[in-house]
């Protein structure tokens, strides 16, 4: 029963660091600059519904593909020999101790018209292709960017999945694919959950990738966020008004992700 | 089964391979001789390296970025591990309103997080006297990242069994010997990529660190690449990638050459990390 | 090439200032008559915030500007260094930092000059300035009685295209709205400078307030958005200068930099004229000097002739000059000017005559906040405009629904599985 206590200095630090900034966050979003009480920020929001609707868009594709792309890494690493599991998940991280800006950069490089990727294209005969400033370059620069953290979890729960079980349902006449359905997707629900949130929550706010990879012109709600804290009208109202709503948004669609994870209603109320 | 295994390892070379292609790209344009304009590569040099040593700027931003890095995985992994102990113990409705609070800090975007807490450290200093620095980037550092170590942790204690801890202290251990008997290597792998994430989080972080850090003793790397970018960045700090990419490596290979001798030698299970 | 130039202008520069007085400890020659040593073993310490990459720090061959200041005057300098005239602002604006010196754009001095963030500069202990400083960059706009700024770099915009790919010779902003070259335009990527160049097609003032002059030259941008091929800022660097682009506006400085890798590059400034910008360095605000407290009054006051006496140093001749080639914009100091190599002197981009600058130029001045945000608003308009979807916010609701009555239909399904 004490153990609950050990959780006790992490609920005060959140109190202090998270509660209270996000009060902060409501109270500017919800006044106007002379702080009265106003939601004519809010009422904006209809505006922006295509910047919303294309940053969740983008964000669920980049979601789906990451995992998708995680999901057979996590159980091959998960079924290495033990001492190599260490060395490969590091493998995994290592790419983004690099900084995020230059390996932005380097995408460009890769991804422009001239680029490397249709350099090398052009040699066997194929493109140019047109691959920098699209909506799939941003996807694609979600994806790169936040599959390590989609692989993680997934990966920590399946090596939680003895092998024997999987032979037991083997042996009991299952092929791969119900295995897949019926053993190994159940077990790592847990893992899915938390990576999808760690991956559609970065991807629905990111505002460089859009800006270096998709031309400036595939605005996402993060630039929109941004131009209003560090453009020159520096409305910190109207930026705390619109990250009410994708806050709102984003508790939304965790949400409905909930919902299909049957084992424990945790991490969301509704 | 042998061609599953060639699969697999085709699969894992092609997601490699797309994970390190622009790493590539960055170790190139380290040895690129020209100065200007990023990507043209116009012939083979040292010099970056040369003179990113005497970058009395870039060398200072890196020690602020390691030490904070450091400082603040350790701090959130311990305060995360225990936080997410507890949590597990509560009831159903504490615990979805304490998780749904954990979530926060993943899910506003970087810039309102930092924003707001450079708004509570202002507010702050109505009653203490201090200055943005090093305390308030590691404060920040330590919010944003206890989250992630939660959020690997919790999955590890809901796939444990929930009678091992109970077994245990019947055993005879008390509840912080039960702990680090028996739930901690049972959560360990959780705990380890919640830590590497807090690192890699703590490491790469622009946005917040620009809100809450102060002055030149608390700039980090981040903070300096981007400050680069009206001009364009230093290819000074390609070298640097490189070589904190090499001395990485350099790490993860001698520590597989320890870990294979070692289990020649015992021929028992090798101990992961 | 221009690097040759640059060592044998340096070369020229050394035999020219040997017969100076030196001091003993820097590399760096000074002029006489200055008592750069008055703070030595007093532990001053001065913040300095820049523009990043914005100083010659010694790479390269060039002089290490710091820590050469640091040598002369025994001052230790903490530098560091911001991405953008705003993000400085809003760390002076919260207080995060108290800075000693501090480079912003000249609009940006205007609005802390407003919102009285600056000191007034003693220029009494920066005699460099008034020996140095060219008399038309006095007085400027955004610090009309010249008490709080004294400039560092200056320069213009200008249209930089790939003369390979462009056959005929750009001399008009009209250039950028040519559907010949849709797909291959580039355009800035920020509200101001992207505004500022359909405001001149228009004939506009760049610093209007006219809400109609400002819809209507965001009418133009959003006739130019099918031809632009990304909105950029320093990814011009890379776009350019590997051929991804055929013309795009930006910084004289930096386009000549761009074109040293790609020499296919051609400069010009368009003939309806431009903007001219100016970065200049100030002393913020420090609330020490009004303090009641004796000591921290006068450790204020040190700090604030230390950062007069780091003006007058980036003002001599020698520090001037090295830093200019570093940096690559335009310099105020005239003896600097006067040592640079001929070509680049008379280069009409970098230095273009005096009756071009007060005709044809136009330097930014803070706006009213109600301007800046109505600006703001039409940059967004520009960016969504063209693939508003009139589906998405029905569709979004039709989500939210179904979004709602599945989650309702699922619990009630669930809750009578349970009860069974």
């Amino acid at each position: 029963m004490k153990s609950k206590l050990a959780a006790a200095p992490y609920l005060i630090w959140m109190a202090v660091f998270t509660i209270v900034p996000l009060g902060l966050v409501f109270y500017y979003g919800l006044t106007d600059q002379d702080g009265n009480f106003s939601i004519d920020n809010l009422s904006r929001m209809g505006m922006y519904t295509n910047i919303f609707f294309r940053s969740i868009w983008l964000a669920v594709i980049a979601t789906v593909v990451c995992l998708i792309i995680a999901y057979p890494l996590a159980f091959i690493l998960s079924r290495m020999d033990t001492h190599k599991q260490g060395t490969m998940l590091l493998l995994v991280m290592l790419p983004m101790w690099m900084n995020f800006l230059l390996r932005t950069y380097a995408w460009m490089t890769l991804l422009e018209t001239n680029g490397v990727i249709n350099k090398i294209l052009g040699f066997v005969g194929l493109g140019p292709f047109e691959m920098i400033n699209t909506q799939g370059a941003i996807v694609l620069g979600m994806v790169y960017n936040y599959v390590p953290f989609m692989i993680l979890p997934l990966y920590s729960v399946m090596t939680k999945i003895d092998n024997s079980v999987i032979e037991a349902a083997q042996d009991l006449g299952s092929n791969s694919r119900q295995v897949l359905m019926k053993v190994i997707i159940p077990l790592s629900k847990p893992g899915i959950m938390t990576g999808i949130t760690m991956v559609f929550v970065p991807s629905v706010s990111t505002f460089i990738i859009s800006r270096m990879l998709g031309g400036g012109s595939n605005m996402l709600i993060g630039d929109l966020i941004e131009q209003q804290i560090l453009g020159t009208s520096y409305n910190l109202n109207l930026g705390a008004s619109i990250s009410i709503v994708l806050m709102i948004f984003i508790f939304m669609i965790m949400a409905v992700m909930n919902q299909f994870d049957d084992e424990e209603m945790e991490g969301m109320i509704i | 089964m042998k061609k599953t295994k060639l699969l697999s390892n085709l699969y894992l070379v092609i997601i490699f391979l797309f994970l390190y292609l622009p790493i590539f790209v960055l170790i190139v344009l380290s040895f690129n001789e020209s100065k200007k304009a990023g990507s043209n590569f116009t012939g083979f040099s040292l010099k970056w390296y040369k003179e990113l040593f005497r970058n009395e700027l870039i060398m200072s931003s890196l020690w602020v970025t390691l030490k904070v890095a450091a400082i603040s995985t350790v701090v959130s992994t311990v305060l995360g591990t225990a936080a997410a102990v507890g949590i597990h113990k509560m009831k159903k409705f504490s615990k979805s309103i304490v998780m749904n609070v954990t979530h926060i800090p993943i899910m506003n975007p970087e810039i309102v997080t930092g924003i707001s807490m450079m708004l509570l450290f202002v507010f702050f200093r109505n009653f203490f006297h201090y200055e943005f620095g090093m305390v308030t980037l590691v404060i920040a550092h330590i919010t944003f990242s206890t989250p992630y170590v939660i959020l690997n942790v919790m999955p590890k204690l809901r796939q444990m069994n929930p009678h091992l801890y109970e077994a245990a202290q019947d055993l005879g251990c008390s509840p912080v010997q039960a702990f680090w008997k028996a739930v901690l290597p049972e959560i360990m792998p959780g705990v380890i990529s919640g830590a590497l994430m807090a690192l890699t989080y703590s490491i790469d972080d622009f946005v917040i660190s620009y809100f809450t850090a102060g002055g030149a003793s608390s700039q980090t790397l981040p903070i300096t690449i981007y400050s680069m970018v009206r001009r364009r960045i230093n290819p000074q700090i390609n070298a640097l990638s490189t070589l904190l990419f090499v001395a990485v490596m350099l790490i993860l290979i001698i520590k597989n050459v320890i870990d294979e001798s070692r289990q020649k030698q015992t021929e028992k299970r090798g101990g992961g990390f | 090439m221009k690097i040759k130039k640059i060592i044998s202008a340096l070369s020229v520069l050394a035999l020219a200032v040997t017969s100076l007085s030196t001091t003993a400890f820097a590399d760096v020659e000074v002029d006489g008559g200055y008592d750069y040593d008055r703070f030595r073993g007093k532990n001053v310490t001065l913040q300095v915030y820049n523009w990043g990459e914005y100083i010659s720090d010694g790479s390269d061959g060039s002089l290490d500007v710091i820590g050469e200041f640091e040598k002369l005057t025994g001052i230790d300098v903490e530098y560091s260094t911001f991405p953008s005239n705003e993000d400085m602002y809003s760390v002076l604006k919260s207080g995060r930092s108290q800075y000693d010196i501090i480079i912003p754009s000249d609009y940006m001095i205007g609005k802390l000059i407003e919102e009285d963030m600056l000191e007034k500069i003693n220029f009494d202990n920066v005699p460099n300035f008034t020996k140095y400083c060219d008399k038309k960059f006095l007085n400027p706009e955004y610090d009309p009685t010249n008490e709080y700024s004294a400039p560092y770099t200056w320069g213009t915009v200008c249209i930089l295209y790939d003369a390979s790919r462009i056959d005929e010779e750009i001399t008009s902003w009209a250039s950028l709205w040519d559907e010949k070259y849709s797909g291959q335009i580039l355009m800035f990527n920020n509200p101001r400078d992207a505004m500022a160049i359909a405001l001149i097609r228009l004939g506009y003032s760049l610093n209007t307030t006219d809400e109609k002059e400002l819809k209507e030259a965001a009418d133009l941008l959003i006739e130019q958005k099918p031809l632009v091929q990304a909105y950029v800022m320093d990814e011009v660097y890379d776009k350019m200068g590997n051929s991804n682009a055929f013309i795009a506006p930006y910084y004289v400085g930096d386009s000549y930099w761009i074109m040293e890798t790609n020499p296919d590059l051609a400069v010009c400034i368009p003939e309806e004229g431009t903007n001219l910008f100016a970065d200049a360095m100030c002393i913020p605000k420090n609330p020490n000097l009004d303090s009641n407290n004796d000591e921290k009054r006068k450790e204020a006051q040190i700090k604030k002739e230390a950062a007069e006496m780091f003006i007058n140093y980036m003002y001599e001749t020698q520090v001037a000059l090295e830093n200019i080639e570093y940096i690559c914009y335009s310099t105020p100091h005239t003896g600097a000017y006067a040592l640079l190599d001929e070509e680049v002197r008379n280069d009409p981009f970098l230095y273009p005559s005096d009756e071009f600058i007060t005709e044809k130029t136009e330097a930014y001045v803070n706006l009213p906040q109600e301007t800046n945000r109505y600006m703001d608003q039409l940059w967004t308009e520009i960016k969504i405009s063209g693939d508003q979807n009139k589906w998405a916010f029905p569709l979004m609701l039709v989500a939210c629904v179904a979004i709602s009555v599945f989650t309702i239909v699922r619990r009630f399904i669930k809750k009578r599985k349970d009860n069974m």
